[in-house]
């Protein structure tokens, strides 16, 4: 049996590692509302991580870093929107060249600048993001339970894990309660209907796809500047892929993406910590603990639990009538 | 956009965005301060400049066929198969499992049993992508997304804690019996008397590849099912109210773009490695994507198209030996050809589009 410190570990990483699957989760979430399809998620997160990683690096600031990201991911943003929106092209395929153009470029541009085989210099402080003790930490922290979990699960990350908690409500906020959301739900449900009442679909969906960009520069930066010191090649080792399935698990809400990605996130801490699992007598490879949640989603898609139906009009480019 | 005659449209459209590619590599060449025309001479000359270096590129091309050939059977019927990396993987399991386990007396008996197998392989994997996406709607490119990873994970673990021999370190198969070993390029050549360089991995499997091809092309044109896959690939409605199985269709499609990703492995573990190597597809999987879009879907262009990339594949590998230009190149070529011939069509053939309706307009 896993004793309570133990457990605290595990859900501490559980909250490092959910973070930034929960920025790609809901930036895929902007974009697919809005009708965009968006497999490039990968690409973008890495080409944020690159940029976000070398430029703490010269800079010497993590918040440089981070714009640096949220720009580099921009632009990736942009190319797809042009692809899938003004040149009504296959979503699809613009997301797999997107994601193939960042793991390339990101590995010609490091080795040209650092030479150092496609990493970026290691980060020291400054560069990297510190943990942010919270208010009352070590007082609260001799008080058994509430104590520990206080101080050891909720105190002690780094900014961008609170931004990304709060982008959660935020998010849920600008979907629901706002016009911008409720135009942009509409757009991808029935973009028709939303050129009707003289609102520019193009516009909405590009609007989309940029909060997509944003969201996925700072799971980008997070990755290089917060989890890692510095950039690694392909560091982002299939994490935009988990944040799609995370997305469909969540059947495309903000408040479901938050339990699934945290819950993949579980996953992945509870892998790390103990590489061999033994129930009774079986014992779960580490492996299918690291598959577990493509198959999960695969469960999920395939209906048997709960149906997730994506939005009507994703992945179709809008055709104004003549 | 029926402004384009049927030449333009096949030829012109793919040649100008490809084009267009290899400006934009030249330029990301320029701006890692290589200078392009003599990273172009270098890879031509590293590819094609001996037949060294075409037994390479025929051997990388021999991958891409297999699979580019995969993703357009699936293309024709509509569906977009990402899937193929995985299909691959199991495939290279489905070729362990033929040579490993079984005694063959001669190698043409072993390479029958791989083929089917590895065929058997990957279209298994497909099957239920296929089925999910025919029976309960599940969007077929993230099932087979997932279905890479999944794949991914069960051959680490085969290869880690069963199929490894004992004793070993490294994360392979035993090595395949010596009478398994594929003919290569060089034996086939010097029966009709060409000298070929033999050491190079281009073996038989480039002729089945061809011989897949032409399979492929007389299946999609030549028979009731090709017809059926086509027409649904075009309008599923229409199709489906012609008569055709939406479920069938699918499975069918699905099950030949697997089969075919599988055999890719034929030429990697048995024609290579002649063991099961932990990472034996290298991302080929992919590649056929871009090989797809480039050769237009059909069988004929997915050659010339895997071709290109065997080339680009070869030449990059020596640009990177020589230069500090890293591999990572060929990456980004193929992420710019699959942009411009795949996402960004539109925007290629809008201009071209016009230009055909000015001159035709000029000479009413």
């Amino acid at each position: 049996m896993i004793d309570f410190a133990t457990l605290i570990e595990i859900l501490d990483s559980t909250v490092r590692l959910g973070t930034p699957l929960l920025f790609a989760c809901l930036a895929g979430l902007f974009s697919e509302r809005a009708g965009i399809f968006d497999i490039g998620l990968e690409g973008k997160m890495l080409a944020a991580a690159f940029l976000a990683g070398a430029v703490a690096a010269v800079t010497g600031s993590a918040w440089l870093g981070t714009l640096a990201g949220i720009g580099g991911s921009l632009i990736f943003a942009a190319i797809h929107g042009f692809a899938s929106i003004t040149f009504r092209g296959n979503q699809l395929i613009s997301g797999v060249a997107l994601n193939f153009l960042a793991s390339g470029m990101t590995i010609l541009l490091g080795q040209y600048w650092f030479g150092l085989g496609g990493r970026t210099p290691a980060l020291i402080a400054g560069g990297r993001f510190e943990a942010i003790t919270l208010p009352f930490a070590d007082a609260l922290a001799p008080i058994p339970v509430i104590g520990r979990l206080y101080s050891d699960l909720l105190s002690g990350h780094s900014a961008l894990v609170y931004i990304g908690f709060a982008c959660v409500p935020a998010s849920a906020f600008l979907l629901y309660r706002t016009r911008f959301g409720l135009r942009l739900r509409a757009v991808g449900e029935n973009p028709a209907a939303v050129d009707t009442a003289g609102i520019s679909v193009t516009g909405i969906r590009y609007a989309a796809v940029a909060i997509c960009g944003v969201l996925c520069g700072l799971a980008g930066a997070y990755l290089a500047l917060g989890l890692a010191a510095g950039f690694g090649k392909e560091m982002t080792a299939g994490r935009g892929f988990i944040a799609l399935a995370a997305l469909i698990f969540a059947k495309w809400r903000p408040w479901y993406a938050l339990g699934a990605t945290m819950l993949f996130g579980f996953l992945e801490a509870v892998g790390n910590r103990f590489p061999k699992i033994e129930i009774g007598f079986i014992s779960v490879p580490s492996q299918f603990m690291q598959a577990l949640p493509y198959i999960l989603t695969v469960v999920i898609l395939a209906g048997f639990v709960g149906k997730a139906t994506p939005p009507r009009a994703g992945g179709e480019p809008y055709v104004k009538e003549r | 956009m029926t402004t384009l005659p049927k030449w333009a449209d096949t030829f012109l459209v793919p040649l100008i965005s490809l084009l267009i590619a290899f400006v934009l590599s030249g330029l990301v060449i320029l701006a890692i301060g290589e200078n392009p025309v003599a990273a172009m001479k270098l890879m031509v000359t590293g590819a094609l400049g001996s037949t060294y270096g075409w037994g390479y590129t025929l051997y990388y091309a021999t991958n891409f066929m297999f699979t580019g050939l995969a993703v357009s059977v699936a293309f024709q019927a509509g569906l977009f198969n990402i899937g193929g990396e995985g299909q691959a993987g199991l495939g290279g399991l489905g070729v362990a499992v033929a040579c490993l386990y079984v005694p063959w007396p001669h190698w043409s008996l072993a390479l029958i049993a791989a083929i089917f197998m590895s065929a058997l392989f990957g279209a298994a994997w497909a099957a239920i992508p296929a089925y999910l996406q025919a029976k309960r709607g599940s969007h077929i490119v993230i099932t087979t997304i997932m279905f890479n990873f999944i794949a991914s994970a069960l051959l680490v673990y085969l290869l880690v804690n069963i199929m490894r021999p004992v004793g070993t370190m490294d994360s392979a198969s035993a090595r395949f019996d010596a009478v398994m070993r594929l003919p290569r390029l060089h034996d086939i050549l010097a029966l009709v008397g060409i000298p070929f360089n033999n050491r190079n991995p281009a073996n038989i499997s480039l002729l089945i590849a061809l011989l897949a091809a032409v399979g492929v092309w007389v299946l999609m044109w030549h028979t009731r099912l090709g017809f059926e896959l086509r027409a649904f690939g075009k309008s599923e409605k229409a199709s489906v109210y012609a008569g055709i199985n939406p479920v069938r269709i699918t499975m069918y499609a699905m099950l030949i773009s697997g089969g075919l990703s599988g055999m890719m492995a034929i030429n990697t573990v048995m024609g290579e490695a002649q063991r099961l190597l932990l990472n034996s597809v290298e991302g080929a999987g992919f590649i056929g994507i871009a090989v797809a879009l480039m050769g237009r879907s059909h069988p004929f262009g997915v050659v010339l198209a895997a071709v290109l990339f065997g080339f680009l594949y070869q030449g990059g590998a020596e640009l990177a030996l020589w230069t500090t230009v890293p591999r990572e190149l060929i990456t980004v070529i193929q992420a710019l050809v699959i942009l411009f011939t795949g996402a960004l069509d539109d925007m290629v053939r809008r201009p071209i589009a016009a230009l055909f309706l000015l001159f035709r307009k000029a000479r009413t």
